[in-house]
């Protein structure tokens, strides 16, 4: 199989205004992505399926990430030489910057027909709260049906296209994402017959204490 | 389906019991979730047209209890003992595929001991799902007790086999990053090779018992039937996308393991029905013999845990990994992404048998509830893995 540089290159030639990304993985295992917009990932992954030099006719994995709002630094060195004719110095500066939050989705693709693989995408959303929606790969691949749904149900995430987007693990009635990073539960949640500890103490925020029974008389 | 009185010509389903021509209701049942049928904890809104199925909607998630999440707040090694509870039928496969994951991520090597003492592990493990799916099957076909009897007795032996050696008969947690926890004896060497010498005549055995028999045969050939092209695309693996005549097997494709080193044939189906997928398991069990025979006879000597692997405060560098092995219920895979700390930033696992039931409606189409039972039989779901 071509290299994922070639594969990039190729799919910038035919979809000439698509927004196409090398993402590099740093481990060992070297498994290198493709970052596709929203607009254009249908068109391309029709193309990765179809294209007889790939023949990525299986999507295997779909996987959502999330990734909440965080503040990097970034470290920057400048030499700056010594007037004075001394060792240059090193000024290290330091600049911080909140990374936006957004949630990701990963399709690993295999070809059955080639034996070749893994083909990486990643799809990202602008952000964790309204711009969730990302197109649908289950067209695409069928494979991915119940993975989407998976991914809307625990992360948030909503699927334009797909043909039954529905939770799935959790039941219909529910109302958070569980997979999300900042998810909390609601605190009244568990109940126990005799709480103790951190239940008691939520228990007691909700449930009044039972009155005190009446002394039994002799 | 043959051209009988029976099948409705307009809609091409095949009716049994009914005048098609005599108007009537759609019937809504809920199968499950608790049905004997079922395999646990699941459930099936069959919308019927007479006896036909025309509809059908898996409902799970009764046995949810976000593994992922739990894995999430877990050390690496810490997943381990989950990935047990994953397919609890198979959790030496399970833990092999969580280790090949964490492997690929951190880059481990693993010395070849361990690496042949992983196979002769997995391909028992695959001896022991394929027997109870047999048994389960003929379960499901109403053949009440007797071949699951007989499963259960060889699945017992096995699982004495795993007990021994890792301490406990279904949760095992055995795998390790880099090795295996520990070095099998030789007496538990020679108990494993004994126990394959006498796996042949039980299969002989159960085969002339069922293979040939003529209930079985009117209940699953024709039933169920899967397409190649539609078992691809909706990423079907395992028995089930080989039965299909889908050439597709991890252990030759990935080549993962000591897996090249051993000649074995995949056995493939013709027609992708209900029988196909029982048929392709029987063979695989013998091809696995013959794999487990090739490992014992060429077990290296040597250590069993990779001396430089880490297990406690293991940080792998940033970065993400997909490891997958062939499974026996199919493609088992682990994704891990790493921000470098302690505890995964993201553990998914691909659970074979939940992808396997995308398709569950286009095959029941057209049949009736009975078939229903067979057809989700076959496809060997177990909820554990299901529902995570």
């Amino acid at each position: 199989m071509e290299t994922l540089t070639q594969l990039r290159d190729r799919i910038a030639a035919l979809f000439p205004a698509a927004d196409v990304v090398l993402a590099t993985n740093p481990s060992p295992s070297a498994q290198h992505a493709l970052r596709l917009d929203a607009t254009h990932a249908r068109a391309i992954a029709t193309f990765l399926r179809d294209d007889p030099a790939l023949q990525l006719d299986q999507c295997t994995n779909v996987t959502g990430i999330d990734w909440p709002e965080k503040e990097v630094v970034d470290v920057t060195r400048t030499t700056v030489p010594d007037p004075a004719g001394g060792a240059p110095r090193v000024v290290e500066e330091k600049t911080r910057r909140i990374e936006p939050g957004r949630l990701e989705v990963v399709y690993h693709l295999y070809s059955i027909a080639l034996s070749h693989g893994p083909v990486v995408l990643r799809l990202v959303t602008g952000n964790r709260t309204d711009a969730v929606t990302l197109p649908s790969l289950t067209p695409v691949w069928r494979s991915a049906e119940f993975q989407e749904r998976e991914v809307y149900d625990l992360f948030g995430i909503v699927f334009e296209g797909h043909p039954d987007l529905r939770r799935i693990l959790m039941w219909d009635g529910f109302k958070d994402h569980p997979m999300r990073r900042d998810y909390r539960e609601p605190d009244d949640y568990e109940w126990e017959p005799t709480p103790h500890g951190d239940v008691l103490a939520k228990a007691k925020q909700h449930y009044p204490a039972p009155a005190p029974s009446a002394p039994s008389t002799p | 389906m043959n051209a009988s009185p029976f099948t409705n010509p307009s809609t091409g389903a095949h009716v049994r019991s009914v005048r098609s021509d005599l108007p009537g209701d759609l019937m809504e049942v809920s199968m499950g979730p608790h049905h004997p049928s079922t395999h646990g904890v699941f459930r099936m809104i069959v919308t019927l047209d007479g006896e036909t199925i025309v509809r059908l909607k898996p409902v799970f998630g009764y046995l949810h209890r976000n593994h992922e999440k739990l894995a999430e707040n877990t050390s690496y090694l810490g997943s381990m003992p989950y990935t047990d509870r994953l397919d609890y039928l198979n959790s030496m496969t399970n833990n092999w595929a969580y280790a090949r994951a964490v492997e690929q991520l951190a880059g481990i090597a693993v010395p070849e001991r361990a690496e042949y003492v992983r196979v002769i592990l997995a391909e028992l493990t695959r001896l022991l799902n394929h027997t109870c799916l047999a048994g389960f099957l003929m379960q499901d076909c109403g053949c009440s007790g007797t071949p699951l009897m007989y499963a259960f007795r060889e699945r017992e032996k096995i699982l004495d086999l795993f007990e021994s050696l890792s301490g406990s008969r279904m949760m095992c947690n055995y795998q390790r990053f880099g090795g295996c926890r520990v070095d099998p004896s030789a007496d538990w060497l020679a108990r494993a090779r004994q126990l394959v010498e006498e796996y042949g005549p039980f299969l002989d055995e159960f085969e002339a018992l069922l293979t040939g028999n003529e209930i079985l045969l009117a209940r699953t050939q024709g039933v169920g039937r899967l397409s190649a092209a539609l078992a691809i695309n909706a990423g079907v693996t395992g028995p089930m996308l080989r039965a299909t005549g889908v050439n597709h097997d991890l252990r030759k494709v990935d080549g993962y393991g000591v897996y090249p080193r051993f000649q074995f044939r995949i056995p493939l189906g013709e027609h992708g029905d209900v029988y196909d997928r029982y048929m392709i398991r029987i063979l695989e069990m013998r091809e696995s013999l013959a794999i487990l025979r090739q490992a014992f006879a060429g077990l290296p000597a040597g250590p069993i845990m990779n001396p430089a692997a880490k297990l406690r405060g293991f940080r792998p560098k940033v970065g993400e990994a997909y490891g997958r092995i062939e499974g026996p219920k199919g493609e088992i895979g682990f994704h891990l992404v790493s921000d470098g700390g302690p505890n995964p930033w993201r553990y998914h696992v691909r659970a074979p048998s939940f992808i396997n039931l995308t398709i569950l409606e286009d095959l029941c189409l057209g049949h009736t509830v009975a078939d229903a039972v067979i057809i989700l039989g076959s496809i060997d779901i177990v909820l554990g893995e299901v529902d995570r």
